[in-house]
């Protein structure tokens, strides 16, 4: 149809700027939205640095062997043929982004440094400091910037996403959205949508994510007949900061660089951390896993740490918490970590280049997600996925630094095929489903707005944080998991009865956190019945009373459709044509 | 006898629009150790009420990562330009090392940033630092995005020059601090040209150094500084904001001589 085609890219983090310097420099028009201006977006969390096969140091580390740990670091569940494709464009990517201008590290020569980070023998990870995420996505906000000042890209920042508009054969016409200040929900036509709207750790109260990581914009979708694939694959960080309000990460950069994790060997020790001679420090992670030591992939690093806590009673000073320890680590290795050492002394108020830190596995990353094809194409024909927000990549487990690395790559796919996507178009008819979906949006306001109920959306919000982090994250049993979706039933219940106790209408964040929530939950029943059905362990999923792999039943993507207002479970089979799956075992090889 | 629930008193600057009227509203909310300013703001949502048991609504502010690195939450607590995530009501309570105990008799203060149009309650409008960064070309502007190969080499001495000012978070403290920073000079503020400065350093990025230094000159531009020191000083990310602008002063007035002889 069109000869520029019309894209809209929803979500300004990594794959969302990806995929917009893509279309825009292929000549498209591009309608970029973001809930928070986009130089705040999730990306900025990233800390520790983005894998790409460059072999810088050495060591013989090859595109294959990337390819090869991160298929063997998601315990074979991830489709090889995108691995494939990402780790052979990850050194391309590198010399972008330096290009870009990120103060990438440097050797004395003046090339690119490299450290090693979990799952993998190699140094293979390029950063920048230890705010790596925030460098690359300042660097795609100046690329977009310049697009923008040129007139290609125009950015609706404070708007955030409601629903897909739909035509009459159940294509993407454009999208539903709402401006957050003004209230006003208007619908948005394009050719083609890119959904880059991150992950949802919010379903799980506090977790590293930030305020936005709802994954309201994917259940929507899902609601609207998207298939959200993989959604029991959520990934514990093992070194987080507990706090009152989130739980902030701690890289695995930290340990990349040296660090150790440790508890005292006897669990009566009252002495302060700094005086607990080497001999009688109990450094588990090394001792079980000697050629991996601290840099195990972090499903196993997690379950390790919650085993000494909660089987070995060996917590420190019986609180769920182990050390952290960069204290023994040259100043100009300490250096390399600022960012993330300032954090734990902002926050803690301790010195961590001098007192171990305290540290417990918090939620972390969603590997599961929107189910795409390998052009990241939802099933919905002409919405597009990319990012944390589509489940393609990382399997069972994620590894660290991969995730930089899959975001734009997923962008940089993404937006060259919604602009052949979109070319080839035929028009809509009528007015493409614009007004029907108007309509039903404004409805929803109009009924939540004015809901007579007594229930503050907050206290049901919390509820589901501790259900889902009680049932459904390091270990999970089937009783529980029911307990858990009963739970959820419960609060998609009380929530008919919600009280808005701001019915303004001027930059109401409760109102459209209250809508972000019937979503949330509606995915959160995703999460556990794809947990309660997967009777093996696989990466994350751990189940004891299911404690093997079971490629037999359940080497499959599963898939979840919304059907009669609950998710119906179906599996696909997995693309395994490249490396042929094998036991994971760390502990050896 | 149950001990009396300890409790943290607020007081909080609200607007309901940008045209409504200023009002303060004073709550009393439970304390537990080791709460920040945004957890804070977030039990007023659990339970919106006045210290007076009022009904009333939960405060709109920014927010986002709660870890002071996407520069959402600035505001004026206590009278002071800050990040809410990071800052801690057992400190503003004045207890600053562990086991110290938080003067509960004191009141909390929150109020938006004062130079910024406010949007409702804590929130503000600080779209003028993105509108700044367009002014300055705060870009490399690279060919394209396809397989060009390796960037060219760089010391490590350039990147540990470049790097603490790409940790810029846009928080704009630094322009809320500033003397300068109001309608009357018009001034971009320290934020924008230490990241001009950040692109000349920059190999492919210092193409444009000549139209940078000239976008900084003039009215508005970097001779508004009154070296007040004061953003140095606020940055919750510790830039060399002075060093910045002392380097691109120079460089700005190296570059009206020339382009005086030679236009």
């Amino acid at each position: 149809m069109a000869a520029t085609p019309r894209i809209i890219v929803v979500g300004g983090g990594l794959a969302g700027l990806s995929a917009v310097i893509k279309i825009a420099e292929a000549g498209g028009t591009v309608d970029l939205f973001s809930i928070v201006p986009v130089k705040r977006s999730h990306s900025v969390c990233a800390q520790g640095g983005i894998n790409a096969a460059k072999d810088l140091k050495g060591e013989g580390d090859t595109v294959l062997k990337h390819f090869d740990d991160t298929v063997y670091g998601g315990d074979f569940l991830a489709n090889q043929t995108p691995v494939k494709a990402m780790t052979a464009q990850g050194p391309a990517i590198i010399d972008l982004l330096d290009r870009m201008g990120v103060p990438f590290n440097r050797t004395p020569e003046g090339l690119l440094d490299f450290r090693r980070f979990g799952g993998t023998l190699y140094q293979r990870t390029a950063f920048a400091g230890a705010t790596t995420g925030q460098q690359l996505l300042y660097a795609l906000d100046e690329q977009v910037r310049r697009f923008e000042a040129a007139g290609k890209v125009k950015k609706y920042e404070g708007w955030e996403f409601l629903s897909a508009v739909l035509g009459s054969k159940g294509e993407a016409r454009g999208i539903c959205a709402m401006d957050l200040r003004s209230m006003e929900t208007r619908t948005f036509p394009a050719d083609a949508i890119i959904v880059c709207t991150g992950g949802n750790g919010a379903i799980f109260g506090k977790s590293t994510n930030s305020v936005v990581c709802t994954g309201s914009a994917q259940s929507a979708l899902y609601q609207q007949g998207a298939f959200y694939a993989n959604g029991e694959f959520i990934q514990v960080h093992p070194t987080a900061i507990p706090g009152e309000d989130k739980l902030r990460l701690m890289s695995e950069s930290a340990r990349g660089e040296g660090g150790r994790v440790w508890v005292p060997r006897d669990r009566t020790d009252k002495r302060a951390a700094q005086s607990i001679p080497e001999a009688d420090r109990y450094y588990f992670l090394e001792e079980r896993y000697p050629k991996y030591g601290n840099l195990v992939p972090r499903d196993i690093a997690t379950r390790e740490i919650f085993k000494i806590v909660y089987e070995d009673n060996m917590g420190i000073d019986g609180q769920p918490m182990v050390y952290l320890d960069v204290s023994h680590l040259s100043p100009e290795r300490q250096n390399k970590l600022e960012g993330i050492l300032e954090i734990y002394e902002k926050f803690v108020g301790d010195d961590p280049r001098k007192v171990p830190m305290k540290i417990f596995p918090g939620m972390h990353y969603t590997m599961g997600g929107l189910w795409v094809d390998f052009n990241q194409q939802t099933n919905i024909p002409g919405i597009f996925a990319a990012g944390e927000a589509d489940y393609s990549i990382h399997g069972a487990n994620r590894l660290g630094a991969n995730s930089l690395l899959s975001c734009i790559y997923g962008g940089f796919v993404a937006g060259p095929k919604a602009i052949e996507y979109a070319k080839a178009l035929p028009a809509q008819e009528g007015d493409g489903g614009h007004a029907a979906e108007l309509q039903r949006q404004n409805g929803f306001n109009k009924v939540l707005i004015n809901n007579p109920g007594t229930e503050n959306p907050f206290k049901i919000w919390r509820e589901l944080g501790e259900t889902m982090t009680k049932h459904a994250t390091i270990v999970r049993y089937n009783v529980g998991l029911d307990e858990a979706d009963a739970k959820i039933v419960e609060l998609l219940d009380r929530y008919r009865n919600v009280n808005l106790s701001d019915k303004s209408q001027w930059a109401n964040t409760s109102f459209a956190f209250t809508r972000q929530l019937w979503n949330m939950l509606q995915l959160a029943r995703v999460i556990v019945k794809g947990a309660r059905l997967r009777d093996e362990s696989r990466g994350a999923h751990y189940k004891p009373d299911f404690p093997n792999r079971e490629d037999e039943k359940f080497l499959k993507t599963t898939k979840a459709a919304f059907v009669d207002d609950a998710p119906q479970i179906t599996y696909e089979e997995v693309d395994t044509q490249y490396i042929t799956p094998r036991p994971r075992v760390y502990t050896s090889t | 006898m149950a001990a009396v629930a300890k409790t943290i008193k607020v007081e909080i600057k609200r607007q309901s629009s940008p045209d409504a009227k200023a009002v303060t509203e004073s709550f009393e909310i439970p304390y537990r150790p080791n709460m920040n300013i945004t957890s804070l703001l977030g039990e007023i949502a659990l339970n919106p009420k006045t210290i007076t048991g009022a009904d009333t609504t939960p405060i709109t502010y920014d927010s986002n990562c709660l870890e002071e690195i996407c520069g959402s939450c600035a505001m004026l607590i206590n009278g002071k330009a800050m990040m809410a995530c990071s800052a801690l009501v057992d400190k503003l309570l004045g207890a600053h090392e562990h086991g110290q105990q938080p003067d509960l008799a004191k009141t909390i203060t929150l109020a938006p940033l004062s130079k910024f149009p406010v949007v409702r309650d804590l929130a503000v409008d600080r779209s003028v630092l993105f509108e700044n960064l367009k002014a300055v070309k705060a870009w490399v502007p690279i060919d394209g995005t396809y397989d060009l190969g390796a960037g060219p080499k760089q010391h490590p001495q350039i990147q540990e020059q470049r790097y603490p000012l790409s940790n810029c978070i846009s928080c704009t403290i630094c322009m809320e601090v500033c003397p300068q920073f109001n309608d009357a000079t018009g001034f971009v503020g320290a934020a924008t040209i230490a990241q001009a400065k950040l692109f000349n350093m920059d190999p492919a990025g210092s193409v444009l150094k000549e139209e940078r230094l000239r976008a900084l000159a003039g009215d508005g531009g970097i001779q508004e500084c009154g070296f007040a020191q004061n953003c140095v000083q606020a940055c919750p990310k510790g830039l060399p904001l002075t060093e910045a602008i002392s380097d691109m002063g120079r460089d700005v007035f190296v570059q009206q001589v020339k382009d005086f002889f030679t236009r």
